[in-house]
């Protein structure tokens, strides 16, 4: 009985500290995704058509693309030339990259769901497009995309098991680890899923949340 | 830089994985919107276990990864007598996760037909069934088409995790490649290029059919240009 | 946009003491929206000091022209000149190129500009909204535009709802504050783009006192507006528009009461019919 409780002990050790890292990795790579996808829908937005067809050509390629295969790119494509990504770094690149690209689409509504004459009381005291989007839109825009917000987290959670197939030491990959050692495979990969619904369950209830406090009034 | 000699040795190798992977795609399209449908159809049913087991069922698939939910499939079925071939549990898996998507999105579709309409069709004497047949899954058909459009880009993209149990298709021969040629960056962008031209095709006509739902019915009736 | 013309297009200011050069100047302008031209050669002088309203049928150009005035609309064809500036162009060589963006935002600072639907920044505080242009465009020290803030919105009569949010007001209250955001920035021309117009009957008048006050303080004004008395009331000069020209225009008096043209007359005739008011 205690070998069995000792052999359970033993999963939950490593896939906790799998956990970790699917946290970590999902924070890194939300981080930049929102930093790329905020660029990315200014510039989407902007009046210049270069930066609205670079923004165009980064988002229609990095959603018709599989996360897999960006991430492989990065990881294996790039090592191959020279630059040797570890797999965290290369795993918070991809999911980075391709989060960006499916943000600025997030936050272009957002954008475009504000009032015209937000942007133009901001004008009329003198501001830039730049500061109009800055002080005035933006933050409107972040408050009415919330919801999206989390809902695109719950999916980066779920995506970085990917993160896997390029030995990033978190949750699947720890698991694999754990069933290539001890054979048993369906114990291991039912706690698996156990510890993905403990993570992300938690998120969906708080994304409910948020859309029942956004769709009460916009200064929820 | 590979030559165009090698480019030309890989490229029909290429096309057939890539049918491989619409293979995997259409049979597990099929499958989500079949079971899809089943499921929302018995969530909407009066018996509570039944019900609920959908919903818990939804819940579940929509709170873990699917590379998680081939993993029981494949790798834990077998432990209760059910083993199956790389193609056939990637279909399954596949096809179950994008059910529950499904699902959810018939049921916003019906929901989304404003209740007006419902009662417009009882005033005029409709049975529910008709009402259902008549007003309601037309309309719905309407809301329902772009989520079901971008549910297949997505799932033509998620193909590629089948490639992680080995199943036949375009990530796989990439990899198969890359390790007797050991050039992943040429392979991988050729794969997603192949991955391109599949996906973004698909990703214009979700575009355009979000357009046309929106302007609404006199849009779509009209002469197009 | 970037029209090719002789600069000549720009009349040299006119230095003489007699008569000062105008704070507008307005010559050629058109503007088309596609195929459809609204605005069909304007031309106009402001003087400081001045109270011009504008009025006309709904289509007549009115708002057009006010948003030209600080570049908000862009003109298809002529010239805006404010203190003596080109407004949202510059001369490059012998033709027209636009204004960069940080230039034509500092040319709008000093024109104020008050919305008929308010635009209030609703993520904002009362007073944050006042404070927001001098803190961030006339970078002015934060505790100094407070002051000047908190000052007009005393001005204004809403010193009480410095901490509250525009939701929070009525329509005439944020209609004061929005005046109040325009004046921190302290343009020497306000434009009035119907003001009033959004706004219950009962809480208009609050609007109007205000704007009346600033009028009697020597502010530059442009007004578009349907208050046909209010503008009899402060105006120096009435202009009427139609299908986009000036039709008639001159002083209060004579518009309102002895119109030269038919179409002023006709028009006067359907506004003031529905309102009980000896001429």
């Amino acid at each position: 009985m205690s070998a069995w409780w000792a052999q359970l002990s033993l999963f939950l050790g490593v896939l906790f500290n799998g956990a970790i890292m699917t946290a970590i990795v999902t924070a890194g790579s939300f981080i930049v995704s929102m930093v790329l996808g905020v660029v990315s829908a200014a510039c989407a937005t902007s009046r210049s058509p270069l930066l609205r067809a670079i923004s165009s050509v980064y988002v229609e390629v990095f959603r018709a693309v599989p996360i897999l295969t960006q991430l492989f790119i990065i990881y294996f494509g790039l090592g191959s030339i020279g630059i040797k990504l570890n797999p965290i770094p290369a795993a918070l690149a991809g999911f980075g990259l391709n989060g960006g690209a499916n943000l600025t689409e997030v936050f272009r509504g957002g954008i475009g769901a504000i009032d015209r004459g937000q942007t133009e009381a901001a004008l009329s005291i003198g501001m830039t497009p730049l500061m109009a989007l800055r002080y005035i839109v933006l933050p409107q825009a972040f408050r009415i995309v919330l919801p999206s917000l989390t809902n695109f987290a719950i999916g980066l959670l779920k995506d970085t098991s990917l993160a896997s197939a390029v030995a990033a030491p978190e949750l699947s990959f720890n698991a694999n680890a754990l069933v290539d050692r001890t054979f048993r495979s369906p114990e291991i990969y039912i706690l698996l899923a156990l510890f993905y619904l403990a993570m992300s369950l938690p998120l969906s209830a708080l994304a409910r949340n948020l859309e029942r406090r956004s769709s009460r009034g916009h200064r929820a | 830089m590979p030559s165009w000699s090698l480019i030309a040795a890989w490229l029909p190798q290429l096309v057939v994985a890539a049918g491989g992977t619409l293979k995997l795609a259409v049979f597990s399209y099929v499958l989500g919107v079949v079971a899809g449908l089943l499921i929302a159809v018995a969530e909407m049913s009066e018996h509570r276990l039944l019900s609920s087991t959908c919903r818990v069922y939804i819940e579940f698939v929509r709170a873990t990864p699917i590379l998680t939910q081939l993993f029981l499939i494949y790798f834990v079925l077998p432990s209760v007598g059910i083993a199956l071939p790389e193609f056939t549990a990637a279909v399954i898996a596949l096809g179950l996760h994008y059910a529950a998507y499904m699902a959810e999105t018939y049921r916003s579709g019906i929901a989304g037909v404003p209740r007006g309409q419902r009662e417009a069709a009882q005033a005029i004497g409709m049975t529910r069934t008709e009402t259902l047949r008549y007003i309601v899954l037309p309309q719905s058909v309407r809301i329902i088409v772009p989520p079901m459009v971008n549910s297949a880009i997505s799932l033509l993209k998620d193909t590629s995790v089948a490639s992680l149990i080995a199943a036949p298709e375009l990530m796989l021969r990439a990899n198969d490649l890359t390790s007797e040629y050991y050039m992943p960056m040429p392979l991988y962008i050729l794969a997603g290029i192949f991955y391109f031209v599949m996906a973004y095709p698909l990703s214009l006509w979700a575009r355009r059919l979000e357009r046309l739902a929106r302007r609404g019915y006199g849009a779509v009736h009209s002469v197009s240009r | 946009m970037a029209a090719t013309g002789a600069p000549s297009l720009i009349p040299p200011p006119d230095s003489s003491p007699a008569s000062p050069a105008p704070l507008v100047r307005i010559r050629g302008l058109h503007k088309r929206f596609g195929p459809l031209e609204v605005l069909r050669g304007i031309d106009l002088d402001v003087q400081g000091g001045e109270k011009v309203s504008i009025i006309g049928p709904s289509g007549s150009g009115k708002t057009t022209l006010l948003r030209c005035i600080n570049y908000i609309g862009r003109p298809s064809e002529g010239h805006v000149t404010v203190s003596g500036s080109l407004i949202g162009e510059k001369l490059a060589g012998d033709h027209f190129v636009a204004l960069d963006d940080r230039s034509l935002a500092r040319q709008r600072a000093g024109i104020g500009m008050v919305f008929q639907r308010f635009n209030l920044f609703p993520h904002l505080t009362v007073l944050r909204n006042i404070e927001l242009g001098p803190v961030k465009v006339l970078k002015i020290a934060p505790a100094e535009a407070r002051e000047r803030s908190f000052g007009l919105l005393q001005k204004v009569g809403l010193a009480d709802k410095a901490a509250a949010y525009p939701e929070m007001l009525s329509g005439g209250q944020q209609q004061r504050v929005a005046i109040a955001r325009a004046l921190a920035m302290q343009p020497k021309l306000m434009l009035f783009d119907e003001a009033t117009s959004a706004l219950d009957p009962e809480l208009v008048g609050e609007v109007l006192a205000v704007i009346a006050q600033l009028a009697a303080e020597g502010m530059t004004m442009v007004l578009v507006t349907h208050e046909m008395q209010f503008a009899e009331d402060i105006s120096d000069r009435v202009i009427f528009m139609d299908h986009g020209k000036i039709v008639e225009q001159g002083p209060p008096d004579q518009i309102f009461h002895t119109p030269v043209h038919e179409r002023t007359r006709a028009f006067l005739r359907a506004v003031l019919d529905r309102r009980a008011k000896p001429l």
